[in-house]
């Protein structure tokens, strides 16, 4: 019946892209179309293989309240159809768009940009907020920075330090960060302080620290570079290069990702802090007449929380070969808004892994579609603005109902 | 091995300017069922907080089985096996139901959790309890009444020895209560305590076995619902009698004077464009009248009065205020027009908890005290004393927050609120719920007053005595339609239940129902 027929539909669509990738994929170079679609087919045929899975794979509808009308399918998917045509519309304007190279940077530069969306996500899930992020960002990157440079460098940061071993700067980084992390966990927990004010203090004191720790001589606020080697190659090894011709490697910050995506969807989805999250993001007072241990779970989150911005510090460091005191600055606010448009409720409680995905991808599609075809960045400000504001609108019609 | 499973002495505990318990006690039997009565702000939910460790006691001691108990956190209470479903519902909404019933202890190893072991206990406990609930749907989407039975389920699951039931009763109609005392009968005769709050003289007579009385934040008695040596039951007058202190003879006031024939408002073929919604509304409302409507849980009764008020859209029909069309288009034109909603609930939708009583009461006028958006304070606290006083507010000053009152003065606070907008038409859903005897009894006097000035009232009500009590005319609805009128001396509680309950037969005939 309906749910048959919504399968059926997914199952053919996908086949059908499938088979036209194929075709065209064959069909290119003979018809002269190599300047025109690049790598279009190859695009196809993996929608087509995902759709088809998806309509294979779909879960039967049990009741009737299920059931999903067309209208609601549309503002179900609105900014992802929104951005689908987009995407079309740069494919016409800019064929170069519809390349594995441009799909590949994109997913790179939403790599690190996931990872701290993932650890804002947990402060949102309990109608809170961090805006200490981007902050954290910068001082794992300086930190860990400070001790990766070369030995032959002329202006270290520490001119003594021997060369150690890749991991410990990356851990003192990091620990550094998740301090700070329990002293927003500890301000909002201990003191029922709002997140909001609790992180920006703590966002004002980090960057004070980092600065002060920046200015330390001999290196007196200059930029950190002469970043050694094996460190860089955190950020900037790109595996499998060459594997075909042209084949421009995946970055690595590419799995990175991807491990940390798998992690934190396990431990909000199956593990039981990732319930106790939800359940004070929804109700707190339930949570707490449950006996649930609020004070330990907001410290843990806040800790999980700082913890994943000062992986994304480390990685900047890495992919960028240096750091400055005013890294990361901002980030949190981009983060928080691709958790937004990806569904995440400010009000708590509501937000899955795929939809924070989505999120950062889209703004990532979007921003470095429109830089493809040479739209002024004053523009690609507001273009960014208009969607937050209407993506957000439009998921909100979908908890009203009156 | 005590006599008592549960024995709480001279508990004591206070409050910012209020002694809320005073030397109180309290000794549960094992397998009974224990009534804790008493006014509002009497205390009652006050001393059950201490006993599941919400608030912690100034003096007095809690033992369990003979065993003194320490309990400061609700974690602590469930470890020694109390469990507590409160009065006002707090689901997890966005999560499902098996994870609300385990929550704050899901099944799992090294903090990871099993899911199936979640789902098949739950289904298990909801067969056992006879609950027809997918452990998969959201909590945000069930009734009050499964949401209840699913807290009930959490505390059978725990192998809880007592169980304080807060007001469970409040918004499950007959047929949910019923349910509900099969389940607490099988788990007392399985050695469960409870512990049973609740207003309802009628319930506590059939449920429990003992009664134990509060005034004011103090012990009054205990007293066993039937006398094993003289076989005598406990009656209605003489708990009344105890909790308010003194003899309540008539539970309504005395009605004076009729409806004038004036039509105030018309309503025709009102329809909600949900399907599922009110549909096809039409009645009359006369000057003067207090027109009760009567129904279960989901007649859509507060959703008709909300889209009368501008709440919620309204798809077809006519509406005549005064012989003049009028369209709901928000609150604040219902309120220019002379339309006044007293709301459901009360802590959601009435009260500003952390804003003085002053606020409170002028909120819904402030325009009226204000010269170029400059508010006239002195007046307005003239203003809200005045009302205050008639209403008989119970509070040390107008500056008291008002989430300090009790849920009586509460609805008084909200009652004058409206009186000062000079409204012709107050819309009251369920004004006395939660409330005490004797701030009933001033309710319904203020009804009247208001009623003898001239204005008009509609009431929905889910308590029988007070529709029959209360109302010149009674409409009755059943999932959104209105199924009859009952004049004043055609009223029975079988004729308003046997209205309640048309049910459209579903499918096929449904046109003719």
């Amino acid at each position: 019946m309906a749910e048959n027929k919504s399968k059926r539909l997914f199952t053919i669509a996908g086949l059908v892209i499938l088979a036209l990738g194929i075709v065209l994929y064959f069909a290119k170079a003979p018809l002269g179309l190599n300047r025109k679609i690049y790598d279009l087919p190859i695009f196809l045929i993996i929608i087509g293989v995902c759709f088809a899975l998806k309509g294979f794979m779909a879960k039967p509808v049990v009741n009737e309240l299920n059931k999903v009308s067309f209208g609601e399918f549309l503002t179900n998917n609105a900014i992802l159809l929104a951005m689908l045509v987009l995407v079309v519309v740069i494919c016409i304007l800019q064929p170069r768009f519809m390349q594995i190279r441009v799909a590949l940077d994109i997913l790179t530069q939403s790599s690190t940009k996931l990872i701290m969306a993932l650890g804002i996500c947990f402060t949102l899930l309990i109608a809170g907020t961090d805006l200490s992020a981007g902050r954290m960002v910068g001082l794992a990157a300086v930190v860990s920075a400070s001790m990766m440079q070369t030995a032959t460098y002329a202006n270290r940061f520490f001119p003594d330090l021997p060369q150690v071993q890749v991991w410990l700067p990356i851990v003192i980084a990091i620990v550094a960060c998740m301090i700070f992390g329990a002293l927003n966990g500890f301000l909002v927990a201990k003191y029922d302080m709002h997140p909001f004010i609790a992180t920006l203090a703590v966002q004002v004191i980090i960057y004070g620290a980092c600065s002060l720790y920046f200015d330390m001589p001999p290196n007196n606020s200059q930029p950190i570079g002469g970043i050694r080697a094996d460190f860089a190659q955190l950020g900037q090894m790109r595996l499998f290069s060459g594997a075909f011709k042209g084949f421009p490697g995946i970055s690595i910050l590419i799995p990175i990702a991807i491990v940390i995506c798998i992690v934190i969807w396990f431990i909000l989805n199956k593990t039981v802090f990732g319930k106790n999250v939800y359940a004070i993001g929804g109700n707190r007072e339930a949570a707490v007449v449950a006996g649930i241990n609020v004070f330990r779970n907001i410290m843990g989150i806040f800790i999980l929380a700082s913890c994943l911005y000062g992986i994304a510090g480390v990685l900047e460091a890495a992919r960028t070969a240096g750091a400055t005191n005013n890294y990361g600055n901002g980030y949190e606010l981009d983060a928080i808004a691709a958790c937004v448009v990806g569904g995440v409720s400010l009000n708590g409680g509501i937000g899955k892994v795929g939809g924070i995905i989505m999120g950062v991808l889209i703004f990532t599609i979007i921003q470095y579609g429109l830089q493809f075809i040479n739209v002024s960045p004053m523009w690609q400000q507001v273009i960014k603005g208009v969607i937050i504001a209407v993506a957000v609108a439009i998921d909100l019609t979908k908890y009203r109902r009156k | 091995m005590s006599e008592y499973l549960l024995e709480m002495k001279n508990i004591t505990k206070t409050f910012p300017g209020v002694k809320a318990l005073d030397n109180v006690q309290l000794n549960v039997r094992k397998g009974t069922v224990h009534a804790l009565m008493g006014e509002n702000g009497a205390g009652k939910s006050t001393l059950m907080k201490c006993l599941f460790g919400i608030y912690n006691p100034d003096g007095g001691e809690i033992f369990l089985e003979g065993k003194k108990a320490n309990i400061h956190s609700a974690r602590q209470a469930m470890d020694q096996g109390i469990a507590m479903v409160h009065q006002e519902l707090h689901p997890i909404r966005f999560r499902s139901v098996m994870e609300n019933v385990y929550l704050g202890r899901f099944p799992g190893h090294m903090g990871v959790v099993d899911h199936k072991a979640m789902y098949d206990k739950t289904k298990a406990l909801f067969d056992d309890l006879e609950l027809d609930v997918d452990p998969l749907a959201l909590a945000g989407e069930q009734s009050a009444a499964i949401l209840q039975m699913m807290e009930i389920a959490r505390a059978v699951d725990m192998k809880a020895k007592i169980i304080i039931l807060d007001e469970p009763t409040s918004s499950l109609s007959d047929r949910e209560v019923e349910h509900l005392f099969k389940i607490v009968n099988r788990l007392r005769s399985q050695g469960v305590a409870f512990v049973y709050i609740s207003h309802k003289m009628k319930e506590i007579l059939e449920i429990s076995d003992e009664v134990t009385i509060m005034r004011d934040g103090q012990y009054v008695g205990t007293w066993p619902v039937v006398n094993k040596e003289t076989g005598e039951k406990l009656t209605n007058d003489f708990i009344i009698k105890q909790m308010v202190g003194r003899e309540m003879t008539n539970q309504f006031p005395p009605r004076e004077g009729k409806p004038s024939a004036e039509v105030v408002l018309k309503v025709e073929h009102v329809c909600s464009p949900l399907r599922k919604s009110f549909q096809d509304v039409s009645f009359e409302l006369h000057k003067q009248e207090i027109l009760g409507i009567g129904g279960l849980v989901g007649a859509q009764r507060t959703e008709f009065v909300e889209a009368l008020f501008g709440l919620r859209s309204i798809a077809s029909g006519n509406i005549l205020l005064n012989n003049a069309s009028y369209t709901s288009k928000n609150p604040g034109f219902a309120k220019s027009k002379g339309l006044a909603l007293l709301t459901e609930e009360r802590r959601a939708t009435g009260i500003f908890g952390i804003l003085p009583i002053l606020e409170n009461t002028v909120i819904a006028n402030q325009r009226n005290y204000a010269h170029l958006g400059i508010l006239n304070q002195r007046k307005m606290l003239e203003e809200a004393d005045r009302e205050c006083k008639k209403l008989n507010v119970k509070t040390p000053s107008l500056q008291t927050l008002i989430q300090n009152l009790s849920g009586g003065n509460q609805q008084k606070v909200l009652i004058a609120r409206w009186l000062l907008t000079n409204s012709d038409i107050l819309i009251l859903d369920e004004p006395t719920r939660g409330i005490d005897v004797g701030a009933k009894y001033e309710i319904y006097n203020i009804m009247l007053e208001q009623i003898a000035q001239g204005r008009s009232i509609i009431m929905i009500s889910s308590e029988m005595p007070e529709l029959m009590g209360m109302s010149d005319r009674i409409m009755v609805m059943c999932e959104g339609r209105v199924t009859g009128f009952l004049n004043k001396g055609e009223y029975s509680q079988e004729k308003i239940m046997a209205l309640a309950t048309q049910f459209a037969a579903h499918g096929k005939d449904s046109s003719a129902a």
